[in-house]
């Protein structure tokens, strides 16, 4: 059964692939959205099943079949589902389904053939995340790991044509790759380490040792992973990547660069608790790489224009979250996070995707505004989105968030928390600077500014379609509910199993009651603040933004250009690289050692052959007389020797 | 009674001349009869150094040269006639190239 769940879209995927040319919209459109509802369904009952285990024994493996075997190497294509992986595949199919249906009506002006082969994309990155996230063994996660990045190169390039969209395809698999070789590195050594690539032998064999608090091993080996989760979940240093993956259409932005893909590195983590839990240098690497990560991601998007670039950074932003919540061993507080934050920024690209789509085409917010009453619908979605990652409660974010952030106190690491309590208030006002920016003030957009290459026949603003309106409020009512399934720590006790080695040693419940009420509410205290800070500035005064912005034009510049950090590594890596590459290795290595080489070996070939070809006289005696003094010469040196 | 001594000198000589006959002639069927007188120098210092050692191996060596050349003058003239008809021509000089 748990076999289908990634074989399902794989089975879309060759569908759309193979005959896609020639079925029209609806019947791919179809196909594709069936698998996935299909693919839920059996990932809802699975779940169900695993559910009536007792909590210790809720594990399910499925063994397809032994993949290869060589030495005392052996790897099956395992999937095995525990409390862990049963969220992240509820997460990929169930809100993987709702983008499908989304997309149905997003992509509906690209012709048959494109948009079948958008489905088939889209069905083909969803078996290999529900591959990634099922896998029971490192190898079998590469696969899904290294075709997810594949799926998301294919999907940023989908309008390849665009020369901005091709190039932001290829830097995504270019940085992507840099995480990846720390990865199969981390994932060599923990075969040379431990001798199997089991999820759960590794984890007991790990907690055979004592926590490493030397620089050893263990610590080389999570570092590795952690290189990966930081190329796949776009971290410090490797995130560059994601905002310029914006160029892709707008549900992929959503499925792949918001709700799963980059949850991967997190996911990565969470799977590898006990190998983490035993290497606390790493895992304080990781808190700090997530907390700044939060913070310098949550700067930049207070100032960028283009709506989809806010929500990009926001993405980095919260995955910041995740890996802080990750760093400070709260596994179970950062996987919910990331359940949480699958529905509302989901929402809140789909949102976006939504006034794009009834802008014709633009995404700069600037020349948005006033869409509040033409887009009813839209709106509220969105603003329920924009509510839940503010963290305002009842809603989700705010009972991800506020867990993450007592976590991060109650392991007294009191710097990260405030570092994460001010990434709260950017979070709160960049997102509602979007809202604000977006759907209040004044109507900025001549709107239909670009009639002819948009088919909306009546030329004026609507609302989002059946397909898209759908996705939207379930993942509305999501961005509202989900939160609640953390009440009581509920969601927290499901997970505990999958982060422990073997059964028992549940971590105690150290929650210091009126410790956790008091952060509680400093935390919605300052989200408050912070959408008051942005009601202030882009509802009520814009002009003292521009003013503010043009006090601090240093920093305003700095952020506007997120930090240089492109620049630098143009600077750093790139240039030199090409440097190198075009003054060293090529017109030196190349053209003076390796042609030189070639054609000098032509060229005394060449001239040795000139002085021989004066032996080849094609005369007979000659060559008797050659033959004949050879002997005598021979026959002289032996006799007179 | 001739000595091992006579039978290698007449050998030489045999041998010498046949070695001249090939270098100075012009015409390809002297130079196949040359190259005879050779092989049949050689022989007759096999059978010679046969006769001396009390062998019978000096005297099967030139029953298999005999044969060998038997075959040799066969090809040999074959390929002279061919040459021939080409050229209208015996001369060695002639023929210089591999193809025409």
């Amino acid at each position: 059964m748990l076999l289908l769940i990634p074989l399902l879209p794989l089975i879309g995927f060759l569908i759309n692939a193979s005959f896609g040319r020639r079925l029209s919209k609806s019947a791919s459109g179809l196909v594709a959205c069936a698998v996935m509802v299909l693919s839920f369904a059996i990932s809802v009952a699975a779940v169900a099943r695993l559910v009536q285990l007792p909590p210790d024994a809720r594990v399910i493996d499925q063994t397809a079949f032994t993949w290869f075997s060589s030495g005392q190497l052996s790897v099956d294509l395992t999937m095995r589902l525990d409390p862990l992986s049963s969220v992240m595949i509820l997460v990929v199919t169930g809100i993987g389904s709702l983008i499908h249906v989304y997309s149905t009506a997003y992509m509906h002006e690209e012709t048959d053939a494109e948009y079948a082969r958008y489905f088939s994309y889209l069905n083909l990155f969803a078996a290999f995340m529900l591959v990634l996230v099922l896998g029971s063994n490192f190898l079998v996660m590469f696969v899904g790991w290294e075709g997810v990045g594949l799926c998301s190169y294919l999907l940023i390039g989908f309008w390849y044509q665009k020369k901005s969209a091709a190039d932001a395809g290829k830097k995504a698999f270019i940085v992507n790759r840099i995480g990846d070789w720390g990865f199969v590195l981390g994932v060599l050594l923990i075969f040379t380490r431990f001798g199997t690539l089991d999820f759960q032998k590794v984890a007991v064999a790990v907690s055979q040792l004592g926590p490493e608090q030397t620089f050893g091993t263990l610590s080389i080996i999570t570092l590795l992973l952690f290189v990966g989760a930081t190329g796949k979940s776009a971290q410090i240093p490797l995130f560059v990547w994601l905002p310029d993956a914006m160029e892709g259409p707008t549900p992929v932005s959503a499925l792949i660069h918001a709700a799963t893909m980059v949850t991967a590195g997190v996911y990565m983590i969470g799977r590898n608790a006990v190998l983490f839990g035993h290497a606390p240098m790493t895992l304080e690497i990781v808190a700090v790489i997530g907390t700044a990560t939060a913070l310098m991601a949550g700067t930049i998007g207070l100032v960028q224009n283009d709506i989809k670039k806010v929500l990009a950074y926001s993405t980095v932003s919260q995955l910041g979250y995740m890996f802080l919540a990750m760093g400070v061993g709260a596994y179970a507080a950062g996987i919910f996070h990331l359940f949480t934050h699958a529905f509302f920024k989901a929402l809140l690209f789909l949102g976006s995707g939504a006034v794009i789509h009834a802008l014709a085409g633009e995404q700069d917010m600037r020349k948005m505004g006033g869409l509040k009453k033409d887009l009813p619908l839209t709106y509220w979605t969105f603003v329920i989105g924009a509510i839940a990652i503010a963290g305002i409660p009842p809603f989700a974010g705010f009972y991800s968030k506020d867990e993450i952030l007592f976590s991060a106190f109650s392991e007294g690491h009191t710097l990260l928390w405030a570092v994460g309590l001010l990434t709260a208030l950017l979070t709160a006002v960049y997102m509602f600077r979007l809202v604000f920016m977006t759907f209040h003030g004044p109507s900025h957009a001549a709107h239909a500014e670009n009639p002819s290459s948009h088919s909306n026949p009546s030329n004026h603003l609507h609302d989002a379609p059946p397909a898209m309106a759908v996705a939207l409020i379930v993942l509305a009512i999501g961005s509202i509910t989900a939160g609640w399934l953390g009440w009581g720590g509920r969601f927290q006790r499901f997970l505990e199993p999958s982060f422990v080695a073997g059964a028992g040693s549940v971590r105690p419940d150290v929650a210091d009651a009126s410790l956790e009420t008091t952060l509680m509410v400093v935390s919605v205290v300052v989200a408050a603040a912070g959408i008051g800070i942005a009601a202030y500035f882009f509802l009520k005064n814009r002009a003292a933004a521009d003013r503010l912005a043009n006090t601090f034009s240093g920093v305003h510049r700095v952020l506007d250009q997120k930090y240089y950090v492109d620049e630098i590594y143009d600077a750093a890596v790139v240039q030199p690289i090409e440097i190198v590459s075009e003054d060293g290795l090529w017109k030196g290595v190349d053209v003076n050692v390796i042609d030189r080489t070639v054609n000098g070996v032509g060229h005394a070939i060449g001239g040795t052959a000139e002085v021989l070809r004066l032996f080849q006289s094609g005369s007979v005696r000659a060559y008797a007389a050659s033959l004949f003094l050879g002997a005598v010469l021979v026959l002289g040196y032996y006799l007179w020797r | 009674m001739p000595t091992l001594n006579d039978y290698l000198i007449l050998s030489a000589i045999l041998f010498a001349i046949g070695t001249a006959g090939v270098f100075v002639r012009r015409n390809l069927i002297t130079i196949l009869l040359s190259i005879e007188i050779m092989l049949n120098a050689v022989n007759l210092s096999f059978v010679a150094f046969g006769r001396s050692l009390g062998s019978a191996d000096g005297q099967v060596i030139v029953f298999f040269v005999i044969t060998v050349a038997a075959a040799e003058a066969a090809v040999g003239l074959a390929i002279v006639i061919g040459l021939f008809r080409h050229r209208e021509s015996l001369n060695p000089d002639s023929f210089t190239s591999l193809k025409w």
